[in-house]
């Protein structure tokens, strides 16, 4: 029990100071009728190196390949990420203190949440950021929640299909007690917002629509049509980023016009690891700033006037308002902000832009090379894409891309159980993992595979 | 006295962005490798970003000291005793961060095919079945990814059930000790919140919860141990009134390191509940997160499970969506990389070493509560578990608050306690040592105590004016709340 200091010399003189002269004594407030007589039916405690060991071969029966060998992406990206961060982020100081609500021993943590809140919204293009969400689902509910509370009695809310599926399945789960209504707005042959559709729901119900930028099959379009006519209605644009690394090349959401932007923060510097911890940004117009869910940094001064930074506008959050807060969220995903501070830092504003333009480069050439081959061909194949593209397959995608695991290669993400009219297609996705040999070794794979 | 410090060598060190100069690079990247294409020549120039985000341009030495000189602004669990009621802030073991980083869990892509990831899957089975047996619920989801995202998948089980007994109800019974995010969560829900006082002992009982329960109430959220450390000894009863009236019983789990091993919140009635796995199973805190808040329930509510649910048939776990399912609470599954730490940790300990764990961490509290009281006023005399709640009440008189008690403990080298919470102890101080700090850290620790007590008898200015040896002295909230500065501008 080495996490335990106590000898039971200690544990005598300790019971013998407050009075009592077994440990179970120390249970007496609890009702004997509920008091445990056997042990809890767990497997044995385990030494260190055993448990590394069992830890190990669990692990081993997740068959990962290696990151240049998966195109694996939908909304979680394999980017590289530099020794320097995977090692400062595990410093104990980063690691094991608390929320900073005592600012005067937390200023690493909240100087870090303020530079984080500064990157999200240049990299946004918006004027405040939160220091983040539970990750980009969770984000886009709240993005929704808080549309609706500034639109009063707006209820209908807009949301394309090409919206990360998964984020539309927690935004209904999360809004199932509300009386709002999701209109799904389908897509073009093109794989972009079919602009016809918006047409119906230009009244004074339309609460918010929400963009996907880059949508779930990797396209980035042109919105500000859509976002003209959704402000001339009186409804708000929420967009939605799954990939923050595509706006190092492409126009920011704010720019755009965008009222709130929320999206996930893995592609910069977080590992897959299965799906999380990741993190949710989330920015909005400094006129909206009251109705941001999340914690917030702000800079002030101490009692010397020197600079510093605490918690602020805690008004709006639970431990205060309780029933009437603008979200139940308790904390935000501190560590994983910091570690995406990290990152962004040494990237800097010139790597930003470099790793997204060699991004969409080296997706430009498998775009080329995967739909080159004889059967496969590009159901979207004019849109703009960024490290992500869907191509179709001659035969049905879940046979082809379980005989390229044979191969040694994750294929791609089978499209068909989201969008059954998109049949035997794959979202395949490049990132500067992948270099130019492995995208030929996988377009000949491919090829083998599709006979 | 020697405490550990948070007086050494601290460095003054500006924003990352201030220091910025042009043409410094912190990044390396691959050549692209393919043939030249330009991307401003070949996009739309409609598509192209026209202002790039102004990120620093620092060097990796920069970057490195940057955050180096950062992390030692910080007072961490690692340097000392962090004695925060209701957060248990215990030391997190080493291994379980090794094991998140192992590359078949870390690398792991959640859209991977089910036949890749079951290394991952069963971990999570697993930890449920571990889970289910600690609290004597059903079965467990891990989805959710903090306690108060358990809380929020917690409640909307209770409407779907509720829903599906005809009618969904339109009340929720909340203790007036909760935590803030109760009634919060149970809003979200549309739900209307009523709030109930607990008694003058401390507690709730089952008259009282009498007094308020109806046909529309759909659920009672009670915490246990409750926030000011006691347990809520009628809870058979309150399940009993409860559940006769066709209500369920939440259980909000903040409090779960004092119960391991030693009673089964399922054995008591309650119908769900959720565990906060970077409190009692160790997950670091990390500066406000991540954490993760899988939720535990009866039977009855198992058609309501959160979407996808893992099934095991024939050593082979598969993902199953059900028709009556609340739907998805998160993109892809939980937070991974907690799981495998409190599964970890869970493994390491085993039956004994977890009831070890409650033992211990009661024992600790009851050796600060005895010492402490009569120096400072102790809130409530029932008997307490893993924490005790006091107050400034004889310190009052000299002009001193809890939060003045607070900052000039930072001085000794001591995260103060949780302070002002819960609502119901006027100028609250709740002290939650854990079972990780040893008889010596204890007694240094009230050793502060009884000195600032002192002090506040003698130089009760020199204490307002505290913290006195920290990197920044008081920071003035007010201002940073009316002069809103939230980010840095270029």
């Amino acid at each position: 029990m080495r996490y335990i200091p106590h000898t039971n010399e200690e544990i005598q003189a300790m019971l013998k100071s407050v009075g009592l002269r077994s440990v179970e004594e120390l249970f007496s407030s609890i009702p004997e009728s509920l008091l445990l007589q056997k042990p809890l039916k767990l497997p044995p405690p385990l030494d260190e190196q055993t448990l590394l060991g069992q830890l190990e071969s669990i692990a081993a029966r997740n068959h990962t390949l290696p990151m240049n060998r998966s195109f694996l992406g939908g909304g979680v990206y394999r980017h590289y990420i530099p020794s320097t961060v995977s090692d400062l982020i595990r410093r104990s100081e980063f690691l094991t203190p608390y929320t900073p609500y005592q600012p005067e021993i937390a200023q690493g943590t909240l100087q870090l949440m303020f530079e984080f809140q500064t990157m999200v919204s240049e990299i946004y293009g918006m004027e405040v950021a939160n220091s983040s969400l539970y990750d980009g689902s969770t984000a886009l509910s709240e993005a929704i929640l808080m549309a609706i509370r500034i639109g009063k009695n707006r209820k209908t809310v807009l949301l394309p299909e090409s919206i990360h599926p998964e984020y539309t399945q927690v935004a209904k789960t999360i809004l199932k007690s509300f009386d709002e209504h999701f209109v799904t707005l389908p897509i073009t042959k093109e794989g972009t917002i079919e602009r016809s559709s918006l047409n119906d729901y230009l009244n004074p119900d339309l609460a918010c629509c929400v963009i996907p930028y880059p949508n779930f099959f990797g396209i980035v379009e042109d919105v500000r049509d859509i976002v003209e006519k959704i402000h001339q209605a009186g409804g708000l644009v929420i967009f939605s980023v799954t990939e923050p690394l595509s706006l190092g090349l492409f126009e920011s959401p704010g720019a755009l016009g965008a009222d709130i932007v929320c999206g996930e923060g893995q592609s910069l510097g977080l590992s897959p690891s299965f799906g999380g911890p990741f993190a949710g940004f989330f920015a909005t117009k400094q006129t909206f700033l009251r109705q941001m869910p999340g914690r917030l940094c702000g800079m002030t001064t101490d009692n010397k006037g020197k600079p510093g930074f605490v918690l602020t506008l805690s008004t709006r959050e639970q431990h205060i308002r309780r029933e009437k807060a603008t979200s139940n969220i308790c904390t935000n995903q501190a560590l994983c902000a910091t570690q995406i501070t990290l990152y962004l830092t040494l990237l800097g504003k010139e790597g930003f832009k470099k790793l997204a333009q060699l991004n969409w480069q080296r997706t430009e050439y498998a775009k080329q090379k995967l739909s080159a081959i004889p059967g496969v061909t590009l159901p979207f194949p004019t849109s703009t894409t960024f490290n992500e593209f869907v191509i179709q397959l001659p035969k049905n995608a879940d046979v082809v891309l379980k005989d390229l695991r044979i191969k040694n290669f994750d294929g791609g993400i089978s499209l068909d159980h989201w969008y059954p009219n998109l049949d035997n297609a794959v979202l395949v996705n490049v990132t500067e993992w992948n270099g130019k040999e492995d995208m030929d070794a996988f377009a000949n794979a491919l090829k083998g595979s599709i006979q | 006295m020697s405490t550990p410090g948070t007086t050494g060598l601290v460095l003054e060190e500006g924003l990352s962005f201030a220091q910025s100069v042009k043409g410094r690079i912190g990044y390396s990247l691959p050549p692209s490798g393919v043939p030249e294409n330009d991307p401003t020549a070949k996009l739309p120039k409609t598509l192209l970003r026209k202002t790039p985000a102004t990120l620093p341009e620092i060097s990796e030495v920069d970057t490195v000291r940057h955050f180096v000189r950062l992390s030692q602004q910080n007072y961490c669990k690692d340097v000392g005793l962090f004695p925060l009621g209701s957060c248990t802030m215990k030391y997190n073991p080493r291994i379980t961060e090794e094991v998140s980083k192992i590359p078949g869990f870390a690398n792991a892509h959640p859209l991977a095919m089910p036949e890749a990831t079951q290394g991952s899957l069963q971990l999570i089975h697993e930890l449920q079945q571990y889970l289910a047996e600690i609290s004597g619920m059903d079965f467990v989801t891990c989805w959710p990814s903090a306690g108060s995202h358990g809380e929020l998948t917690g409640m909307l089980m209770v409407r779907a059930y509720q829903t599906s007994k005809g009618n969904p109800r339109k009340k929720v019974i909340i203790p007036d000790s909760a935590h803030g995010t109760n009634p919060a969560s149970a809003a979200i829900c549309q739900y209307e919140v009523v709030t109930i006082s607990s008694n003058k002992d401390g507690i709730l009982t089952a008259e009282a919860v009498a007094g308020v329960m109806d046909e529309e109430v759909a659920a009672l959220m009670v915490t246990n141990p409750n926030t000011l450390g006691i347990f809520e000894e009628n809870i058979q009863e309150i399940c009993d009134v409860v559940h006769k009236k066709g209500g369920l019983v939440y259980c909000d789990g903040a409090n779960l390191n004092a119960l391991l091993g030693i009673v089964k919140l399922g054995d008591a009635g309650v119908d769900l509940l959720h565990f906060n796995l970077h409190k009692t199973f160790s997950t670091p805190h990390g500066g406000g997160g991540p954490g993760a808040g899988p939720v535990g329930i009866k039977k009855k509510l198992e058609p309501f499970l959160p979407n996808p649910v893992i099934v095991k048939e024939n050593s082979v776990y598969k993902l199953e969506n059900r028709p009556q399912s609340i739907g998805r609470m998160k993109a892809y599954f939980g937070n991974f990389g907690m799981l495998v730490r409190a599964y970890t940790y869970i493994r390491e300990f085993g039956p004994e070493g977890l009831r070890k764990i409650s033992e211990m961490a009661v024992l600790n509290a009851n050796y600060i509560r005895k010492a402490l009281m009569g120096t400072y006023h102790l809130a409530y005399s029932r008997p307490s578990l893993h924490e005790s709640v006091f107050s400034d009440k004889l310190q009052k008189d000299h002009g001193i608050k809890t939060l003045d008690i607070a900052k000039r403990l930072m001085d000794f080298g001591y995260h103060p306690p949780t302070i002002y919470f819960p609502l119901i102890v006027h100028g609250s101080l709740m002290i939650e040592p854990t079972e990780s700090e040893p008889k010596d850290s204890l007694d240094q620790f009230i050793e502060a105590m009884k000195l600032i007590a002192k002090e506040c008898e003698e130089k009760p200015d020199f204490v307002k004016a505290a913290p006195h040896t920290t990197f920044r002295g008081r920071l003035d909230e007010v201002k940073a709340a009316k002069e809103l500065k939230l980010r840095w501008n270029p």
